[in-house]
């Protein structure tokens, strides 16, 4: 499996793509700006969201209205994220692929987009689910509590495969 | 004569500590890309507001209220993060031409912070609840977007122009 792995890296850095990728100077950082601004965009986002159902911030505005000003940037941010992702693994695939902290934040990435689907789905029905019974109030704070440090890890994790070397 | 000075500041056993450990340089960076995200996400959530296409059912200074506490202690953490990353090697970074432009262009943005307050800001409770704002407001804020998107960019670019501390 690890060796099979290997295998893959090695045929993708040596693609025509990844090629073209390395020998040209801007790709990588062009990307990766673009890939931290849309960061900017959804960590904000969901700093918003968060302190609102953590019941810091706008208490004056419902959870749905501050939900559907700001979970939109998430979706439409988490495909501009995936994409300049993988145009950085295939520049570099071994960088991503064979180092932990690429699968540790992936798995973040994954358990924070179940937290804010947990918020987001049963707004559908109801509108003001969360700012009901005192239990929805607190399953709400508990979403907002967990998401948040959830985020900051992928954010610390997505800095942190710089400079972990694949094992 | 600048030299020797950042120099000195380079030499300082905290610069030469975090020039010289294993985990010191990326977890003060980790520090500084989270705080940069919200200061500049923050931001925008503003800049969108002044241009009539965010948050348009909420009043210009109801969003500022929320936002901008968000914003400065982010900036506060960027600049104290970014200061000790510049301290572990000021020499090398005081003459990367992308540090001086995101310094430059930091500035850039301060001052249209400052135009903004002066000119369009003080009476923005007239036209706050506009979806579509004045010609002014919509000015500032794509400027603003514009120069964090360079600053950002700048950003990137000095740490593939630098060489990261060995």
């Amino acid at each position: 499996m690890l060796r099979s792995l290997d295998a893959f890296c090695d045929r993708l850095s040596a693609s025509a793509l990844s090629q073209a990728i390395q020998s040209t100077d801007w790709v990588i950082p062009t990307v990766q700006t673009v890939h931290i601004l849309t960061v900017a965009g959804v960590m904000s986002s969901i700093l918003m969201l968060d302190l609102r159902l953590i019941g810091v911030h706008a208490r004056s505005e419902s959870v749905v209205t501050v939900a559907r000003r700001y979970i939109p940037v998430v979706w439409y941010g988490l495909p501009i994220l995936l994409l300049t992702g993988a145009i950085l693994i295939v520049a570099e695939p071994a960088r991503a692929l064979q180092n932990p902290v690429f699968i540790l934040k992936m798995t973040l990435v994954l358990l924070a987009a179940g937290l804010t689907l947990a918020c987001q789905i049963p707004l559908r029905r109801d509108h003001g689910f969360w700012d009901g019974s005192s239990s929805h109030r607190h399953l709400a704070r508990m979403i907002g509590c967990l998401s948040l440090p959830i985020w900051v890890a992928i954010v610390f994790a997505g800095r942190w495969i710089a400079y972990v070397r694949s094992h | 004569m600048i030299d020797s000075l950042l120099q000195s500041v380079q030499d300082t056993s905290i610069a030469t500590a975090i020039r010289e450990g294993d985990s010191l340089f990326p977890w003060i960076e980790c520090v500084h890309v989270l705080a940069l995200t919200l200061v500049i996400g923050s931001i925008a959530i503003v800049d969108l507001r002044l241009l009539g296409i965010g948050s348009r059912d909420r009043a210009v200074l109801a969003t500022t209220a929320e936002v901008l506490p968000i914003t400065w202690t982010a900036f506060v953490f960027a600049l104290l993060s970014g200061a000790l990353m510049f301290a572990s090697n000021a020499v090398a970074y005081a003459h990367n031409a992308f540090f001086l432009a995101k310094m430059s262009l930091l500035v850039l943005a301060g001052l249209n912070m400052l135009g903004y307050h002066m000119v369009i800001g003080r009476n923005a409770s007239s036209w706050q609840n506009a979806a579509t704002t004045p010609f002014k407001a919509r000015v500032v804020g794509a400027a603003s977007l514009a120069l964090w998107i360079a600053i950002a960019a700048c950003g990137r670019w000095i740490g593939f122009t630098i060489n990261a501390p060995a």
